[in-house]
């Protein structure tokens, strides 16, 4: 029904949508340059963070990524159950303290009890940080087990990574807690990546398309 | 040695000590404010004979510094009651709970804790709030029958957890 209006209708379209393309581009073209020739500005959470799509450039990093966070110092507070891990081999944290609803502990075995807002010194001695806890109950992000491609996956989960899209997943780098890791307390390892290494890798796995490994 | 002005609340008193900001919250108490009851362990946070109450929580004070007191309430044995008569001070004699003692002055103030967020708690519940407080004579059977026994205690109308002074 009323094909010839129809046709008639679709080449206007297409004359106007070529006359504004060629407009802008010719705006584009005319634009003064206003960055003075320098470097382009880093990423802000403004931006959206997927800023091209390169699957191979994703997965590459992210293979230094899960190298980080499946490390001792990021893998013992994101354990496959409800109790910590501790020290290089990953054992069960003694005392057996548990997550609580919130992550931060349960009644008199709460986190904040023994780790302080700075690690304590000595050899051994609990680390610290102001706002030291486990993933809550209800969204426990276990790392422990997890193949690359799982991890990834949950990573960039709303549903199973603490309620983050991607632009505070980026920021999410900068976390005190995360820069935690790299200032374990004596006597304990760090990740086996320098933190600015793996702060490249993490924002290039995301600005990259946060793609998942095949396994 | 520049030292540090730390006002709190001490058993419900306004405290005023002049201490080394390092130094760890147990020294302040146990040298400065010359409240014994809180024992040194371990001094780093593994055995819990050093628990008191900051703002109602069972801190380990051997690594709690003494600035993080400022302004804030502390609560140690010698404040959990007024007459020794905390449900868990009452049923800790009446089983007869400690063999050498050291370690009970932290012990009934993590079960303080205990007691206040969960007031009916199973043997499951004690061992999880309780494990981070060793005893070296092993009262435990004991300490978690008094725990059960004080439990009853403030269900049936003891007195409240003192941890609010």
């Amino acid at each position: 029904m009323n094909g010839g209006n129809k046709r008639y209708t679709g080449n206007r379209f297409w004359l106007t949508a070529c006359t504004l393309v060629f407009g802008l581009g010719l705006l584009v073209a005319m634009a003064p340059d206003f960055t003075g020739g320098k470097k382009p500005r880093e990423l802000t959470p403004d931006d959206n963070p997927v800023i091209k799509k390169d699957s191979a450039a994703s997965i590459k990093a992210f293979a230094s990524v899960y190298k980080v966070l499946m490390s001792p110092r990021c893998m013992n507070c994101h354990p496959s159950g409800d109790v910590p891990l501790q020290g290089d081999d990953s054992h069960l944290h003694i005392m057996q303290p548990t997550r609580g609803k919130d992550g931060k502990g349960i009644s008199a075995m709460k986190c904040a009890n023994c780790h302080q807002p700075a690690n304590t010194p000595g050899l051994h001695t609990p680390p610290g940080n102001p706002n030291w806890h486990l993933p809550p109950a209800d969204m426990k992000m276990v790392f422990q087990g997890k193949t690359p491609r799982q991890l990834a996956r949950q990573l960039v989960d709303p549903e199973q990574n603490g309620h983050k899209d991607l632009r505070k997943l980026l920021e999410h780098v900068n976390d005190t807690l995360v820069i935690a890791g790299w200032h374990p307390g004596e006597g304990r390892t760090t990740p086996p990546l320098p933190y600015a290494e793996f702060k490249k890798a993490w924002i290039t796995w995301i600005e990259n398309g946060a793609y998942a490994p095949k396994k | 040695m520049l030292m540090a002005t730390v006002s709190c609340k001490i058993n419900g008193k306004d405290q005023t000590l002049e201490v080394d900001p390092q130094m760890p919250l147990l020294w302040a108490i146990r040298d400065v404010a010359r409240l014994k009851g809180t024992k040194y362990g371990c001094g780093v946070a593994q055995c819990g004979a050093c628990v008191l109450h900051l703002n109602g929580e069972a801190v380990r004070s051997c690594v709690t510094r003494v600035t993080r007191a400022e302004g804030q309430k502390v609560v140690t044995i010698e404040g959990l009651s007024e007459n020794n008569d905390h449900p868990l001070q009452v049923a800790w004699q009446e089983i007869d709970v400690p063999q050498c003692g050291y370690c009970h002055s932290g012990q009934i103030m993590s079960a303080a804790v205990l007691l206040r967020e969960n007031p009916n708690p199973t043997d499951q519940d004690i061992d999880r709030a309780m494990g981070g407080n060793i005893c070296r004579c092993g009262t435990y059977p004991r300490i978690r029958k008094a725990i059960h026994r004080a439990a009853e205690m403030l269900r049936s109308g003891g007195k409240r957890n003192g941890t609010d002074l």
